[in-house]
């Protein structure tokens, strides 16, 4: 091989050496330290020693995990649900020239720029129980039974919490959708309505199964970002009272740095690692499958 | 179409009229926040939040803003924000070249690598990362948290030039292979303009994405006076807990930011979540 076939052979490496070494160091390999740690009783001062599976023994009857798996299992089912429709509908509703549409679509999004931090202070506000502004409001208009301790209840305070994330899901969900929208061929709606459907059936028989590729992206990022959900969590609540807001994200974070028990903390982030896993592989597969039509 | 037109039938304006209901309960949490900051703290506590208010003034914003610490954390927002968003956008237009231009061994694996790590949840990288910069001299210091921030975008920023690169037509870069332009002037002087839509949309994204951190910055940093307006707020929480005027000026400055780039490159942010994930 001449000494240029070679050097045209590792062009591509040379772009890749650095970005790709800086990843592998930051992102994928402290994936893998993760499971070696939850195999110690690492506290993070002192060298880990090797205690095998007993981390995840621990895990499997700590009631806290499971409360923190329900709560997140009621994060990705509220996801999956209620943005999904609400931005899917709002999506159709704007994806044709209406008065004010500019500023109906920026109020919509305005939520996904601010910080989460942001968001969950403003809604602790509108939550708190003397003087926020539902509460207020409710006494206002005579309801005070409906007056309520929104985040200090533990059947609500959940519910409360994922409102928030709702709130702020609803206007990517609608861009995803409009996008899709945009790229529907027309003529197969005139085709449609040329054949006398509804605008029901329409968007039944047509629209929405056309659609199916956006609805795959939007389900698996809903769950994926689920199973992310720590801020709100962690401004709004520290996920009291008595661990009935705890999502595995917060619980990993307050056994490790709170309680410095960074080997069950290890354990916690490797169950929560391995439940995305399953969605991670499907989009992946999704992306493999456009891959393929190129 | 004209607004007679388009309110042609009732079901269009009572349709039109739940837009308007929703698009204006989105709002009342801002609302909410922007009434609250106006007024004092006592004028709320005593008499009540539906009130005629007393008095109106900045006193609660300068409050946040000087004994808050936000004249503080703000800049270390920007002090950390800034530099990331540059290297994670100059390293990931090198991967995204060579994923997009070339045919190797591991292309495609390589590729999914940055694809996956960018959904990972963050909690399987939290100890490894925390001991590294610990390891690296780098806790508690804004290069620590500008590495991570850097080497995590790599994943997204990679993922979304290289699906835009792909777009570029081969027969541009080979031309200029012919005409003796090596790869990296080709990849500086011919594909980066032609990619500096997709820069400009990523670019958008990732400033208010990392400049709205919050859970990297409470792990890696501890000095308050390196926070980034996040952890501030989150701090000055902890500290104003009876003053709620306080809070929401506080909540409101931190966004300023943030809401300015949207309202002025409200399109580049929207093409760059649509690039990312319909492709």
């Amino acid at each position: 091989m001449t000494r240029s076939r070679i050097l045209s052979r590792l062009t591509p490496y040379l772009f890749l050496i650095v970005p790709l070494v800086i990843y592998l160091i930051w992102i994928i390999g402290p994936t893998f330290y993760t499971f070696y740690l939850s195999l110690t009783d690492w506290d993070g001062l002192s060298t880990p020693n090797f205690i095998g599976w007993r981390n995840y023994l621990k895990l499997f009857r700590d009631p806290v995990f499971y409360t923190s798996l329900k709560n997140n299992l009621k994060w990705v089912v509220s996801f999956i649900t209620i943005p999904v429709a609400a931005g899917l509908a709002l999506a159709m509703a704007l994806n044709r020239n209406i008065p004010g549409e500019k500023i109906i679509k920026a109020s919509l999004y305005s939520p996904m720029v601010l910080s989460l931090v942001v968001g969950g202070l403003m809604w602790s506000w509108m939550y708190h129980p003397a003087s926020g502004l539902i509460n207020s409001m409710l006494r206002l208009v005579g309801l005070d039974v409906l007056a309520q301790g929104w985040l200090s209840d533990k059947n609500l305070v959940m519910w409360a919490i994922i409102i928030v994330a709702i709130w702020r899901q609803v206007g990517y969900v609608m861009v995803l959708y409009l996008a899709g929208l945009q790229s529907i061929d027309p003529s197969l709606v005139d085709a449609s309505k040329v054949d006398g459907a509804s605008g029901w059936q329409t968007f039944q028989h047509v629209i929405f199964p056309l659609l199916a590729p956006v609805t795959v992206i939007v389900v698996v990022v809903s769950i994926i970002d689920s199973l992310r959900a720590f801020d709100l969590v962690s401004v709004m609540t520290r996920g009291g009272p008595y661990n009935s807001s705890s999502v595995l994200a917060n619980f990993m974070y307050i056994e490790a740095f709170n309680n410095y028990k960074m080997g069950y903390g290890a354990a916690i982030a490797t169950i929560l690692f391995l439940i995305s896993l399953v969605f991670i592989f499907i989009y992946l597969w999704r992306i493999l499958q456009t891959e393929m039509e190129y | 179409m004209t607004a007679k037109k388009f309110f042609s039938s009732p079901r269009r304006v009572l349709g039109y009229a739940a837009l308007v209901m929703v698009t204006i309960l989105w709002l009342v949490p801002v609302f909410s926040a922007l009434i609250t900051a106006f007024r004092t703290n006592d004028d709320i506590l005593l008499n009540g939040f539906w009130s005629l208010p007393r008095q109106l003034g900045l006193a609660s914003f300068k409050d946040a803003w000087d004994r808050g610490g936000l004249s503080r954390y703000l800049p270390n927002s920007f002090i950390i924000t800034l530099p990331a968003l540059i290297l994670t956008l100059f390293l990931s237009s090198l991967s995204a070249y060579a994923l997009a231009r070339f045919r190797f061994r591991g292309n495609r694996l390589i590729f999914f690598l940055y694809v996956g790590g960018m959904m990972l949840p963050f909690q399987v990288l939290m100890l490894p990362v925390f001991r590294l910069t610990d390891a690296l001299g780098l806790y508690d210091t804004y290069w620590g948290l500008i590495a991570f921030h850097t080497a995590f975008q790599l994943g997204f920023c990679t993922f979304l030039l290289r699906n835009y690169m792909r777009t570029v037509p081969g027969e541009i870069l080979e031309a200029a292979r012919i005409d003796g332009c090596g790869e990296f002037r080709a990849w500086w002087q011919i594909m980066m303009p032609l990619t500096l839509p997709a820069i400009a949309a990523v670019a958008t994204l990732e400033f208010t994405w990392i400049f709205n951190d919050y859970l990297w910055a409470i792990v890696l940093l501890r000095s308050d006076k390196l926070k980034p307006v996040t952890a501030g707020l989150a701090a000055l929480q902890g500290q104003y807990v009876m003053d709620w005027t306080v809070i929401t000026a506080g909540a409101l400055l931190a966004s300023v930011p943030t809401v300015l780039v949207f309202i002025f490159l409200q399109r580049y942010f929207i093409e760059g979540l649509t690039l990312g994930a319909t492709k």
